[in-house]
């Protein structure tokens, strides 16, 4: 397995994936050659229920013409954490303990994992 | 484990001391590169202890843009060093090596160990220098590393604690107060809560006065075995515990961000010397950002977890305050040129040399030196103590 490659392989057919252990049923994020503390090699890629929380956020402010912007820190459902931002309002409007849901949007020619409210 | 894995803390506790404590080029140093800023201040804290380069057989330094930094320093000072350390872990570095040393030392595998840093980013990039490769899994959201790793830590604890902006405000003005009474601090004007709730926002909820300084700077300490110490200086600082924990590397891999690897670092490294929290006269955190005061002291058993912002209201940690802490003004308000450090373990062990002027508490026989690394990544606590200390352990 080759995480890095194979994980934005497949970001790049539309599908955000997660690795999950075999035996232990634990899913990793970002994804590697072995779980964590374990070391089990036996990772398969499943997909993400794109489902999770914001676990915290902030706002980066930008000097005019140019936008301040969202970054927070995502719970997924799953259980990993991942780096993303919030989209589909005032990034000071994000909250912490906010219902999220993915989605893979393109940028700068690269597909990228964001979140927006899951309603 | 099995126990049979698993052998005691042995940590030499008492038996090595940093016998001279030197810093220069504070705040702005133009016309210096990095090696001739930490050869200036190597030079000094030698010289407190009646020693030069040639006496050295033991170096560690890191920079901010050379791998082998040890290898470009012994050769500056002209010296062949026989133990050598240039490990990475970011601003916790120096602890790392101190800790080192003090088992290099013991081991008898060196006599005098220099640990050194110098960085002229302030005159040359005028920015913090990453050292660090792009994340694959951050980089696509901008983030503003290190300060909005930070923030997602303040906004976590604001979000379970009820910590305020005020209570981060508290925590500037502090630093500022004690940097008013030291000549070598960068920034010595007034800070009020006005002035600081006023400031330019950078990354929610932290404003320019949350972030600490970029400025020019070198240090270095110089540590030797218990025996040559009580010989060469009266007031030497006696490492009488060194631990660290690492947990993470990027921020959306730490476990908690309102839980460091200083707890962990700090319940063995006291545990090593003997002492608790309240045991301490000073305390020299690695203050980067405003919420790390607040983290490592929760973390340390300063005050109950969560507490950390009450704690430090209404000037408990300024001058006059019921605990001294970062009496150099810290990365705040005095010094931050890449790597801040070793400037705390400078200034404990000035502390209890009692070479700090103004701002010098009295009768310090208990200082504490934080080291942080990374985004809350790599944390480290040095515990050290007057002469008088060390035997009454």
């Amino acid at each position: 397995m080759h995480p890095e490659q194979e994980h934005f392989a497949f970001l790049a057919k539309g599908e955000f994936m997660l690795q999950r252990s075999r035996s232990s049923g634990a899913f990793i994020y970002y994804p590697r050659v072995a779980e964590p503390r374990t070391g089990a090699t036996d990772l398969e890629w499943v997909a993400a229920s794109g489902l999770g929380t914001v676990y915290s956020t902030t706002v980066i402010r930008q000097k005019p013409p140019k936008a301040d912007y969202n970054l927070a820190l995502i719970d997924l459902a799953e259980g990993p954490r991942m780096m993303s931002r919030v989209e589909g309002l005032a990034p000071q409007e994000v909250k912490i303990g906010m219902a999220v849901r993915a989605k893979i949007i393109r940028e700068e020619d690269k597909p990228v994992i964001v979140f927006e409210p899951a309603i | 484990m099995p126990s049979s894995r698993h052998k005691p803390d042995a940590f030499p506790s008492g038996r090595s001391a940093i016998v001279g404590a030197a810093t220069f080029g504070m705040g702005s140093a133009p016309g210096f590169n990095n090696f001739d800023l930490a050869a200036h201040a190597s030079i000094k804290a030698l010289a407190q202890a009646g020693l030069t380069a040639k006496e050295v057989d033991g170096l560690a330094i890191v920079v901010m843009d050379e791998t082998m930094s040890a290898l470009n320093f012994a050769e500056y000072l002209g010296i062949q060093p026989r133990f050598v350390d240039n490990t990475r872990t970011g601003g916790s570095s120096f602890q790392l090596h101190a800790a080192a040393a003090a088992l290099a030392l013991d081991a008898g595998q060196c006599d005098v160990v220099l640990i050194a840093y110098g960085s002229d980013q302030r005159s040359a990039a005028g920015k913090l220098i990453s050292s660090s490769r792009p994340s694959p899994w951050e980089a696509p959201y901008k983030p503003l590393r290190p300060i909005s790793s930070y923030a997602m830590a303040a906004a976590r604890h604001m979000h379970q604690y009820g910590t305020t902006k005020r209570q981060l405000g508290e925590v500037a003005i502090a630093a500022r107060k004690w940097a008013r009474l030291n000549p070598d601090a960068t920034v010595r004007e007034e800070l009020t809560m006005e002035g600081y709730l006023g400031a330019r926002m950078v990354a929610d909820p932290f404003n320019v006065r949350d972030c600490c300084l970029v400025t020019d700077g070198a240090a270095a300490v110089v540590m030797v075995r218990e025996e040559l110490a009580r010989e060469l200086n009266p007031g030497a600082a006696y490492v009488l515990g060194a631990a660290h924990e690492t947990t993470h590397r990027e921020i959306a891999q730490m476990p908690d961000l309102t839980v460091t690897g200083t707890a962990a670092a700090a319940r063995r490294a006291f545990s090593q010397a003997k002492v608790t929290a309240k045991d301490f006269d000073v305390v020299e955190l690695y203050d980067a950002f405003t919420i790390n005061t607040i983290l490592f002291l929760e973390d340390m058993g300063f005050c109950p977890r969560g507490e950390g912002g009450r704690f430090i209201s209404d000037g408990a940690i300024a001058p006059g305050g019921s605990l001294p802490v970062n009496t150099n003004g810290g990365s705040l308000s005095c010094v931050h040129p890449g790597m801040y450090g070793l400037f705390t373990m400078v200034e404990a062990a000035q502390q209890i040399m009692g070479v700090c002027g103004e701002r010098q508490v009295a009768g310090v026989e208990l200082a504490l030196s934080h080291g942080n690394g990374g985004e809350l990544s790599s944390e480290a606590v040095l515990v050290l103590g007057s002469a008088a200390a060390a035997r009454s352990r």
